[in-house]
Formats: C-alpha cells, sequence, structure tokens
C-alpha cells in the first residue's frame, strides 16, 4: 500500500544512524558540546515547524515561543506525576509524554489559528505574540507546575537519541508534506489568498493546519527542552525565544527546510563560538558581534542564505554547472 | 431554456451609499458564451465577485445548478464548478508554471497528509495524474517548455493565458474570465478570442466573458449583456446590441467624457 522504500525503509534506517551517534556523541563530545547539540536540534525543530507558517504559509507568526512552553509544561508535568504511566522504559515514556505535549501545544495552535485566521500580516503577528506571552503569564501563576519557581528535577530522558529521532520526523513531516498536494495548497495561501480560494483551495483549513502541526512540533521541542535541561522556568519561553526562532527562519530563508535546519545551527553556536573572545576582553562583546553577523548576513542575502531552495537544489545547480 | 446552469435574479449589491450593481437578471444556459460588457466602473466585475462567492449580493439570488449560493465560500464554488480569472493577473507569481496548474487541481485529489507521508499508492496515482493533465493543459497555450519556470517571470501575455488554463485545470462547468485580453495588442487579442471559443468547443464549458471592448466580443459571443452604472441597460444577440441606442449612447457618452476629462 505505501512506499517500502522510502516511507518505512529510510525512517528504519534514520532512526538506527540516531542510536549510532547516539552511541558515538558521548565518547567523542564532552556534556557541553553535547548539551550544544541537544540545543541545535530543539531549534531545528522550531525552526523547520515555524517556517511552515512563516514561510511556506505565507503567515506571520512571532508566538512559537508559547507553543513550545505548552508543550514543554504539559510533558514535563506527565514526567513528574506518572513517571511510569507507559510501563518502566523511560524512552517509551518520554517518547509518549512528548506526543502528549506536541498534541497540547497543537490544540493551543487551533485555538490561536481559528480566531486568527480573518487577521493577516502585522494583525495576525500581534495576536500570536499576545498569544504567547499569555501561555507564560499563565504557567507564572499555576502552582502545580512551580509557577515563577518553576519546575526542578524533571527526568533527563532526553538523549542525543531522542533529539535526533524528533528533528528527523519534524524535517521528514515538513519535507514530505511540501512534496505533496497539500504543500502547494500552503504554498498557494502564501502567494495569493483570493487566487487560492477560487481555485478550490480552502484556505481557512490550510492556514488552521500549518498552525496545528506548527505548533505541535513547538511542543515537541519544548519537551526535548525540558527532558534535557531538567529544569522548566517561565522565562525561558519569553518574547525573545520567539524572535529568535523567526530570526532562524528569515536568516535560513523563508521556505527553505534546509535553510532554516543549517540557521538553527548557527544562530545556537555563534553566541558560543565567541566565548572565548568574551573571556580574552572580560567584555561581553558576544551579542554585539551576534547581531553584527545578522545585520550583515541580511543586507548581503537578504533572500536568506538559501532563499527558497533546498540543499538538493543547490546541489543539482552545481553538479550541472560543473559538467 | 432548460439547462440554466447560472442564474442571477434582482442581484443588488451596494458598497455603502453606491449601488454598484442594481437588479441584475441573468440565465446563463449551459455550453453557451456569453459576453458581458459595459464601460469603465459599470459593476461588471463586482458582478463576477458576487457569481463567485467573494461578495455577497445585498439583495436578490443567485442560483447554480439549480441551488442557492448564498454564503457558500468561493473554494466551495470552484469545488462546484466556477471558475474565473483576474481582471488584474493573479497567479501564483512566485511558484513555477506546473504549481499554478496543479494547484487548481488541488480539488480533485483526495489523499490525505498521512499519506503523503507514506507515499501511499494513492498520492502516486493522483499526483502522476495532477501532472499528466496539467502538461497536457500547457500544451493547448504552447506553454509545456516553460513548466518549470517561475509564472511571475513570463511575459504579460503568457501570464494571461496561463491564468485561463489555471482556471481550466479546476475542471470546471462555467468559466468566468475577466477582461483577458486587457494589456493585449490587437492581433494578440485576436488569437486569443480564437482560442477562447476553440477551449469552449474542445472542453464543453459554459463561458461568460467580460470585455471592455465592445467590438471584441461581437465576433464570438452569441449573447451580450450590456451593464451600465449598474444596470442592464440591453440584452441580446450582436447585431441587436449594435444597434441598440442606449448602448451607443452609454459608450458614446464615457467616450465623451473621457475626451473632456483629457
Ligand atoms: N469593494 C468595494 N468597495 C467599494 N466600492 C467598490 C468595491 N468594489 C467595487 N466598487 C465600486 O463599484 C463600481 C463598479 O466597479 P467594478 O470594478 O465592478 O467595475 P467594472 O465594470 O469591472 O469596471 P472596469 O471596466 O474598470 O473593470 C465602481 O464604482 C467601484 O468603485
Ligand atoms: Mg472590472
Amino acid at each position: 500500500m505505501v512506499d517500502f522504500k522510502r516511507s518505512i525503509l529510510m525512517p528504519v534506517l534514520v532512526i538506527l544512524v540516531c542510536l549510532g551517534i547516539d552511541y558515538v556523541v558521548p565518547e567523542i563530545f564532552n556534556p557541553y558540546l553535547q548539551t550544544l547539540i541537544a540545543y541545535s536540534g530543539i531549534n531545528i525543530i522550531l525552526a523547520v515547524s515555524l517556517n511552515l507558517v512563516n514561510g511556506f504559509t505565507g503567515q506571520f507568526s512571532i508566538g512559537h515561543a508559547g507553543f513550545m512552553a505548552a508543550g514543554a509544561y504539559m510533558s514535563a508535568f506527565l514526567t513528574m506525576t506518572f513517571p511510569h504511566w507507559a510501563g518502566p522504559i523511560v524512552g517509551l515514556n518520554f517518547f509518549f509524554n512528548t506526543i502528549a505535549g506536541g498534541l497540547l501545544a497543537a490544540a493551543a495552535g487551533f485555538a490561536v489559528g481559528l480566531p486568527s485566521l480573518r487577521l493577516k500580516g502585522d494583525y495576525l503577528a500581534i495576536v500570536t505574540l499576545g498569544f504567547g506571552e499569555i501561555i507564560r503569564v499563565v504557567l507564572l501563576n499555576i502552582e502545580a507546575v512551580g509557577g515563577a519557581r518553576g519546575m526542578y528535577g524533571i527526568h533527563h530522558s532526553a538523549s542525543i537519541f531522542w533529539t535526533g529521532f524528533w528533528v528527523f520526523i519534524c524535517c521528514f513531516t515538513v519535507t514530505r508534506l511540501m512534496n505533496s498536494t497539500h504543500g502547494r495548497a500552503f504554498l498557494s495561501v502564501r502567494e495569493d489568498e483570493i487566487a487560492a480560494e477560487s481555485m478550490g483551495v480552502d484556505t481557512t483549513k490550510y492556514k488552521v493546519r500549518a498552525f496545528v502541526i506548527s505548533s505541535f512540533f513547538a511542543g515537541v521541542a519544548g519537551s526535548i527542552f525540558a527532558h534535557y535541561l531538567c529544569y522548566l522556568n517561565p522565562s525561558s519561553f519569553a518574547f525573545m525565544k520567539s524572535i529568535d526562532v523567526v530570526v532562524m527562519v528569515v536568516l535560513g530563508g523563508m521556505g527553505s527546510i534546509s535553510g532554516s535546519f543549517v540557521a538553527a545551527i548557527i544562530i545556537t553556536l555563534l553566541p558560543e563560538a565567541l566565548r572565548p573572545l568574551q573571556e580574552i576582553t572580560t567584555i561581553d562583546f558576544r551579542m554585539v558581534i551576534y547581531s553584527l553577523t545578522l545585520i550583515v548576513l541580511m543586507l548581503t542575502k537578504p533572500q536568506g542564505l538559501f532563499g527558497e531552495l533546498e540543499i538538493s537544489d543547490l546541489f543539482r545547480k552545481y553538479v550541472k554547472r560543473h559538467s | 431554456m432548460s439547462n440554466v446552469i447560472l442564474e442571477a435574479k434582482d442581484v443588488s449589491i451596494k458598497f455603502g451609499g453606491l449601488v454598484a450593481v442594481s437588479q441584475f437578471n441573468m440565465k446563463l444556459v449551459g455550453g453557451e458564451l456569453a459576453g458581458l460588457i459595459g464601460p469603465n466602473g459599470a459593476g461588471k466585475t463586482t458582478l463576477f465577485n458576487m457569481l463567485t462567492g467573494v461578495y455577497q449580493p445585498t439583495s436578490g439570488a443567485i442560483s447554480f445548478l439549480g441551488e442557492p449560493i448564498k454564503g457558500v465560500k468561493p473554494f466551495d464554488l470552484s469545488k462546484r464548478g466556477i471558475s474565473r480569472t483576474f481582471q488584474n493577473i493573479r497567479l501564483f507569481k512566485g511558484l513555477s508554471v506546473l504549481d499554478n496548474i496543479r494547484i487548481a487541481a488541488h480539488q480533485h485529489t483526495h489523499y490525505s497528509m498521512v499519506e503523503a507521508l507514506l507515499i501511499s499508492q494513492r498520492m502516486k496515482r493522483e499526483e502522476k495524474t495532477a501532472l499528466d493533465q496539467a502538461m497536457d493543459l500547457l500544451k493547448i497555450f504552447n506553454l509545456e517548455n516553460r513548466a518549470l519556470e517561475i509564472a511571475g517571470s513570463l511575459p504579460y501575455g503568457q501570464q494571461r493565458r496561463l491564468e485561463i488554463l489555471r482556471a481550466l485545470a479546476t475542471k470546471p462547468k462555467v468559466v468566468m474570465l475577466d477582461e483577458p485580453a486587457a494589456g493585449m495588442n490587437h492581433s494578440e487579442t485576436h488569437s486569443l478570442m480564437d482560442t477562447i471559443s476553440a477551449i469552449r468547443k474542445r472542453f464543453g464549458v459554459t463561458v461568460l466573458l467580460i470585455e471592455h471592448d465592445m467590438k471584441l466580443v461581437m465576433g464570438i459571443c452569441e449573447r451580450i449583456l450590456v451593464l451600465d452604472h449598474g444596470v442592464t441597460i440591453c440584452e441580446g444577440n450582436p447585431s441587436k446590441i449594435q444597434k441598440d441606442p442606449k448602448v451607443i449612447e452609454a459608450y458614446l457618452g464615457s467616450a465623451a467624457t473621457s475626451e473632456t476629462k483629457n
């Protein structure tokens, strides 16, 4: 019924590769670098999923951190309250809790998506921004999840394997969708809503779908974050976190999955790479250089690093030029 | 008049104090090629927007295939069989020519998002059909070599043609063309008009054509409605229209006013 090679064999292979990486990484890298790898993974999931809304569907959401928070708290709460509900295997519990977190975030995405659909551009941005803040403030006031103190001692279930696994699932999902009639429907909403509607695309449905899928993965990223850091605080999901993700999407190229992937890694590693500089000069230049780098990149490549192209397109172009 | 497929009864629409279309009546018979003409601001585009669900009439009723279409959304009307082009081209400019056509064929695919993830047999089959049919359509206008080009990069005339193809890709029963020849020169216009009547025969669709220039539609339309200031001032075959004093006045009047303006 389904394409065996591409839809079963490939995921299985990727999972095996992730397991391999999971085994090798702790041997090679110190814990600090491992954390950076995990954070890169989390940011890749956030950027690629936001790209579905901002890049492919052409909506302007700046509340991704809110959905991330919903997923993070939901999964962490489940882990703390029912440590072994899905059996004795830690990974399995984490897997299901992550999905639960993703689903709650998706429900939140649905809730924002529906009323916001009449809004466009800046107005939608303001609503998503407000929504992200509401989630944060609500969490700040729920004592069951620690309120302003945050949540401590969450089990460290998120390994490099799980991070890689979800990065793969997220990129796989978005890539496959974008190569289908559903992907073209998302694009048509971005290109011209009125024309899309006149050609039989239910634009409302596709906008909601984009929001829901995107929020689901934001929730997943939140869950990994919670179970890697083992500590949650509402301030981790403030407005600046949403902006960071938007920067990744814009820097990588609106509408390029590879772009979001690469940009997420750059944005995660850049401030860390600049750390030695701070130690030498004892002045914190990091944010200055980080911002300058962004400005220069956006001035020289306003379309983002990849524009709308993917790695595979660039590779094909390269081969064409050299043959 | 047995097979009326699109009917408008006393349709009016007001924008604030302005009555853009007033008491409009029309019966579109299956398979015909009807023309809708009228000077600038007569309400032709507004009428199209009502017939395609973009605007809701202030009063009156529109029915398609015998069913009232009040409150039906544009995408739903497209699925039922009403398709259109736009006066100021609305292609998916950043996408390829091929994708423009395939998006119009989106309504004929039925595989789910989960199937897209798993690449089901149905997905493969439907994608192949969509691709083949899109390429066949592109051949009609000799655009098949341009399939992978970005729609916005096509020359103006080809963009107009692509938009007509895209409208046909929804497999409509009625296709409404809003000034398809706008911005074209004389010979381009004439060849386009010929293509439109050829398309109608080939696809068996009903065509409603808006045209600003009265002479153009005379050659191909069997029946013409003339709109002026939102009011139908004349309806009938081309020779009747040409002789009608009200039509002559509307056109001369508008020509005269635009001359005095210049
Ligand atoms: N959304 C709207 N809000 C307010 N007024 C409108 C709206 N749409 C159209 N109108 C007005 O309705 C009248 C009819 O406009 P319409 O575009 O239908 O004319 P038209 O016959 O298509 O003219 P043209 O040949 O210039 O395309 C105009 O006076 C226009 O300003
Ligand atoms: Mg018009």
